[in-house]
Order: C-alpha cells, then structure tokens, then sequence
C-alpha cells in the first residue's frame, strides 16, 4: 500500500480585523450596536486605569501581590463580552477585567488583594467561579459544567480563560478532550502573552500556534490578534454562537502581551528585552480602538477626558470603600466559617482555643 | 538560606554531572526565588532546563532521568502546586525499587518552597508534608536554617531513594549564618538537639524552629523552665531515637508545626513517643498546630499559624499538668 496523505477537516486562520495603525478590514467589520462599543470601550480603559490604581496601592503596600492585566484588556473583553448574564465564566488569575464585566465589584477585587478571603466570593447572581491559581485546573470544570448544561439541555454555554503556559499542564489536554468527546458547550479563551512568568511561548510547546492544538481534540480552532477587540469579540461570537446551538466546543488563541510584570512579585527585566515590550507599546488595543471609535464618530477626545474622570472617581470610592470594610473584616475567627456546611466539633474546638488564644492576647497587650 | 542551597546546587553540579536541575523559571530567571541563580549561565540550558508549565511532566521525566542514572534535582515552583505530580511520586517514584525488587531505582530529589508567613497568594502557602511522609519509600526532608539546608541537600541528592525536600520559604531571607566554604553533609534520618534542658521537650522542624526556639528562651527567662528543643530536621524516617529519650529525661513534650493538626505529623510523634516512653510521662502530650482549615489569605494568615505565645502558653500547660 502506498502512503496517502490523511485530509483532514481543518485549516488555520488568524483574524485580525483592525490593525495597528487603525486600519479597519470593512468586509470582517462585526456588526456590534453602538451601545455595546462605547460600553466595551469604557471597560477597557476603567480595567487599565484600575491595574494602574491596584500597583500603586500595591507599592504603597495597601494590599498583597497581584497579577496585572495591562495589555490584555482587548482580549478580555472581547472575549466575555459575548456572554448572556446565565452563562458561566471561569476565570483563572489574571482575568480582573472579565470578573468586573461580570459584575464583580472593584471593591471585591481590591479586597482580594488585600488578604481577605471574602473577596473571592462571586456575587450572588453571577454564575461564575472565583480565581484559579492552580495553572489550567479550571478548564476541566468549565466542561463539567458544560457538561451538566446539556444535560439539562440548556442553550447557555460556559467561556473558560488561561495562558499559553497552562496549555502545557495535563488538566488543560485533559479537559480539551473530554469537551471534544461529549461536545461539551465550552469555550476555551487562551490568552497567549507570550510568556509564562520567564519561560517564552516558544518554550512553551514546540507547535507552531496554540490554535492548532484544538485540531488534536476534534474541534474547531482559531488564531485571533488580541489586541485587536474586534476580532476577538467576532472570534469568539462564532464559538458561543456553535456552542449554542449544540455544536460542541471551540478553542480561540488570542495572540496578546502581557504589559507589566507577571505578578508584582516578579522582575520581567531579567528575562525580557525593553524592546520587545516597546514593540508590543504599539499595538496598544485602547488606543486601536479610541481610533476606530473616533473615525466612527462615537467618540471625541473630550469624551474620553470626561470618560477618564468619571472613572478615576469610581475607582476612588472602591478603594475608599474596601478600605473601610477591611478594617472592619479583621476578625480571625472567621477563618473557620465555610471549611464544611457544618462546622464539626474538632473544628468547633479549635475555634474556641483560638478564641481563647486572642482573649489572652489581648489581656497580656492590656497589661503589658 | 537562599544562598546556602544555592551553593549546595553549584558545588554538587560542579562535583558531578550526573546533577541535573529541572522546573518552572529555574534558568534565566533563576527561580522565583532565586534558588537557581546563576546555574545556567554556568552549566548550560542541557544541565539546567527551564520546562514547559508541567509539574506532572516535570516530575515524570525527573523519573526517567533518574532510572537512567542521572541525579535530577527538580524544583517545584510552590508546593501547593506538587500535588499535580503527587500520583508520579505516588505510583511511581515511590515504588520503582520495590517493583522491580532493587534493579530499578528514582535517585532523584524535589524540592519545593512551603509553608506561610510570607503574603503570599492563594495555595501558595500550605504545609502538607504529612501527604509525603505517609508515602512509603520516600525519604522527607525540611531543614531550618542556612546550614543544615546546604548540608542536607547534598546528601538529598546523594542519597539513593527519591526524597522531597521541603524549604521553609519563610526563613528564606529571615537570618544570616556562617556556611562554611568547604563542603558538608548531614545524615538524613537523624534529627539535632538544638538545645539541651530538663523540664520539657519541645520539637518541631521548619519555619517553626525560629518560634520555637524563642518560646524555649522566654520559658527560660520568665519560668525559669530549661526547654530541650529537637529539630527534627527530616520528617521520614522519622528519628524517634532522639526524642523518645529526651521526653524520658524530660517527662513532657509538646509539638509544634504549621501542618494543619488532624492527622498531621504531630499526630506520629505523639504516637511514638507513647510507644517508647509512655512509663516516664508526666504530663499528656500536647500539640502546637496549624487549624484542620485551608489556610486563609494573609490578613488572617497570623492568626492561622502556631506563634511565640500560643508556644509559650500550650508549654506552660504542659508544665503544670
Ligand atoms: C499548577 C501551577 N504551577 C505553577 C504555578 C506558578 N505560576 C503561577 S502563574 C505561572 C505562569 C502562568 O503562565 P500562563 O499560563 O501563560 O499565564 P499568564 O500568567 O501568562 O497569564 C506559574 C508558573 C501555578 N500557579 N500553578
């Protein structure tokens, strides 16, 4: 027998609808209300305005370590903004401008980063799932909620985010499988930054694109630029909309760059050049889009000065707002709530030593 | 104690070249917390890899680079992350001796920062050794200090079973110690009396030394109580020579760790030394531990682990039962 090439039923795009310089493709031009653009361009620049806020406090020391989002705006956004209020997002640690379209407040995130576990708490009437540190754990949960979607044949779907780093963990194969064998209504958003923390996307994994790995698992995938919003929300319009109507999942690489530093407790300058980042300085996707906008005429540049105050006033009265709470969380004892539905006797017990432990404390500060 | 294993890993690589060091960011980065600096400008990206974001992978072909006869020291980068590579050490590391009744071998080390008090995020500061040393065929280790860290990671990777060598990151960069240039090696199995005393035995391991030591010295000075404090230095085997006989000099005991206290390693020891010097106990045996919860993030996370005071007071207890 001879060899035979094996067709297969897929080819590779890349979709970049508006370029650096603003140049819009008006033939893949997403047909998006003006309404949802102005609103998709508020989130972008309050996200950026609000990582910027977060490192100051950061510094000041008024909260913890967090991962930044600069950059990465654009394919975020794009991304969730497909999203019906009854589907289900699940996030991974880097995804603050997602969870605050969610409807997550800044106040929480801000919380969060300040060391209070009340901060990870979804509000009550978003579906989605807190922060995942564990890299590419959550993916497998997306499917299993996927999953018991179509089993309630439910027409929502699920929209799950990670890196090009958590692209080589096995929960992420894992879950790409098992959505591919159940076609399971999941989205799967990577967003490729091109490093995870000092290791490169080249590191990462010797394939040529994250896309093609979608092939590998039977479902469609797709390379989108992740700077560019509208791309990415006319990407990933596609794989909801086949999610939707009972096609299974897709998989979308959102080639993007991570701004900042990987956390705040990391020196990018040790494994990355100034230039590159400089490089990547110009393909900002805020001021991609204010182009377009502007060349729309939906927007003007005192639209966007009263757009930048409006919003450093609302990042003022959360951090105002967390701040007080967070004087108020302090207590230790709440620690011990939501280990179990029940607290059983054993904890019930340490809680009491502890209690006792901060009287005592108290008494030996009092009189010493 | 960054510098001390630091070392250890230049002058064992320097030393052998059956040394390979594999993980997350341990090459140009030199390791999130610059465990690893400087190796790969010396040794090459051969010797020192930085790997795909993988601990499973990681761990899986540190195995096969050890049944082939290399000495491969992985670093896990948080060991809240390990348990994704917990079955490979589980199912495989583990058992390979046995299995192939002493033919094949995992001479092989993982080391991964533990433990809180550092702020840091989410599954970044748990303290589960006992998941480890419940393990049979896995040697554990947790040094404490600069020292002992460098020492006892040499023979770590000298020694012919897979060992999880545990860095209490919290005393990463909290005291200075002389290291002598020379090289030094500690026996893993073997535990220290860091300080000798009569009226109670006070043991721990890791992170918690640095507290429990204080407490020993504030028990001195304000009771008037001479504490025997032991590091135990490696959690598997367990060295329960060293503290049998000190709580039959001392007649009281009591235990302090981060691991949360349900089935934790506190647990073992107390066993242990009810089985060997149950005739010359005083007073019950007592346990400074972690809660049973997941650790809270760090607004709360003093509260969570065992401190100078709680040390102090559950000592006192055991003093006047
Ligand atoms: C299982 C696991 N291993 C290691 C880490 C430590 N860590 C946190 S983020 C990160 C890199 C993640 O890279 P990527 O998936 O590309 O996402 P990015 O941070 O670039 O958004 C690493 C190694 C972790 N959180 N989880």
């Amino acid at each position: 027998m001879p060899r035979k090439e094996i067709k297969l039923p897929y080819k590779l795009e890349r979709l970049s609808i508006l370029d650096e310089k603003g140049k819009l493709d008006k033939s893949l031009e997403p047909d998006i209300p003006d309404e949802l653009l102005l609103k998709l361009h508020r989130a972008m620049l309050a996200a950026r305005r609000f990582d910027e806020r977060l490192l100051n406090l950061q510094r000041q020391g008024r909260i913890g370590t967090f991962a930044p989002i600069t950059g990465q705006e654009g394919a975020q956004l794009g991304a969730v903004a497909n999203l019906r209020p009854d589907d289900w997002m699940v996030p991974c640690f880097r995804e603050t401008a997602a969870e605050i379209w969610r409807g997550k407040t800044m106040d929480n995130a801000i919380i969060y980063f300040g060391g209070f576990d009340e901060g990870a708490r979804p509000e009550d009437e978003r579906n989605d799932l807190p922060i995942a540190v564990p890299v590419g754990s959550q993916t497998l949960h997306a499917v299993g909620l996927a999953c018991a979607m179509k089993y309630r044949r439910k027409d929502t779907v699920v929209m799950t985010f990670f890196g090009d780093g958590a692209t080589s963990e096995g929960d992420f194969h894992e879950a790409m499988n098992f959505a591919g064998v159940f076609q399971a209504p999941v989205i799967f958003v990577c967003q490729n930054n091109q490093w995870a923390i000092s290791v490169p996307r080249s590191k990462q994994t010797r394939s040529e694109t994250l896309a093609q790995k979608a092939f590998a698992y039977g479902m469609p995938g797709i390379q989108v630029d992740g700077n560019d919003v509208l791309a990415v929300y006319a990407a990933v319009k596609e794989a909801v909309e086949r999610a939707r109507a009972g096609e299974g999942p897709s998989f979308v690489e959102c080639d993007t760059y991570r701004m900042m530093m990987h956390t705040t407790a990391d020196d990018p300058k040790r494994y990355r050049s100034e230039e590159e980042v400089d490089e990547w300085r110009g393909r900002d996707p805020i001021t991609r889009f204010q182009k377009y906008l502007k060349a729309k005429k939906l927007l003007k540049d005192t639209d966007i000065e009263k757009l930048e105050q409006e919003i450093k006033g609302e990042i003022q009265s959360a951090v105002d707002r967390a701040e007080a709470l967070m004087k108020k969380l302090g207590d230790p004892l709440d620690m011990f709530s939501h280990t179990y539905a029940e607290i059983p006797p054993h904890l019930a017990e340490q809680k009491e030593e502890l209690s006792q432990v901060l009287t005592s404390d108290k008494q030996e500060a009092n009189h010493g | 104690m960054v510098q001390a294993i630091n070392l250890a890993l230049h002058q064992e690589m320097e030393k052998d070249d059956r040394v390979i060091v594999l993980g997350e960011d341990v090459g140009k980065d030199g390791g999130v917390f610059r465990l690893t600096e400087g190796l790969v400008q010396k040794f090459g990206e051969e010797r020192v890899m930085d790997t795909p974001l993988a601990e499973s992978g990681i761990v899986g072909v540190s195995i096969g680079m050890a049944l082939y006869g290399l000495r491969p020291v992985c670093e896990i980068q948080f060991s809240g992350f390990s348990y994704q590579n917990l079955h490979q050490i589980e199912n495989h590391a583990s058992r390979l001796r046995r299995r192939s009744q002493g033919r094949l071998t995992v001479p092989m080390v993982l080391r991964a920062p533990y433990g809180g008090g550092i702020r840091a995020l989410e599954h970044h500061s748990e303290s589960r050794e006992a998941f480890w040393a419940h393990i049979p065929g896995l040697k554990m280790v947790i040094p404490s200090g600069p020292r002992n860290a460098r020492a006892l990671l040499i023979s770590a990777i000298r020694d012919p079973d897979p060992v999880i060598f545990y860095e209490p990151k919290a005393v990463y960069r909290a005291f200075r110690e002389e290291v002598p240039e020379e090289e030094e090696t500690m026996p893993l199995g073997k535990s220290q009396t860091v300080q000798e005393g009569k009226d109670i035995t006070l043991i721990s391991y890791g992170a918690m030394m640095r507290p429990t030591l204080e407490a020993a010295q504030e028990l001195k000075e304000k009771d008037q109580v001479e504490a025997e404090v032991i590091d135990l230095l490696t959690i598997m085997p367990l060295d329960d020579e060293l503290f049998t006989a000190s709580v039959k000099k001392t007649g009281r005991a009591l235990i302090v760790h981060e691991a949360p206290k349900s089935f934790g390693p506190g647990a073992e020891i107390a066993s242990r030394i009810m089985e060997k010097s149950f005739f010359h106990l005083e007073a019950p045996i007592a346990r400074v531990a972690g809660y049973d919860i997941v650790i809270p993030l760090f607004a709360r996370e003093d509260a969570y682990l065992p401190n100078v005071q709680r040390i102090v007071r559950a000592a006192r207890q055991v003093l006047s039962s």
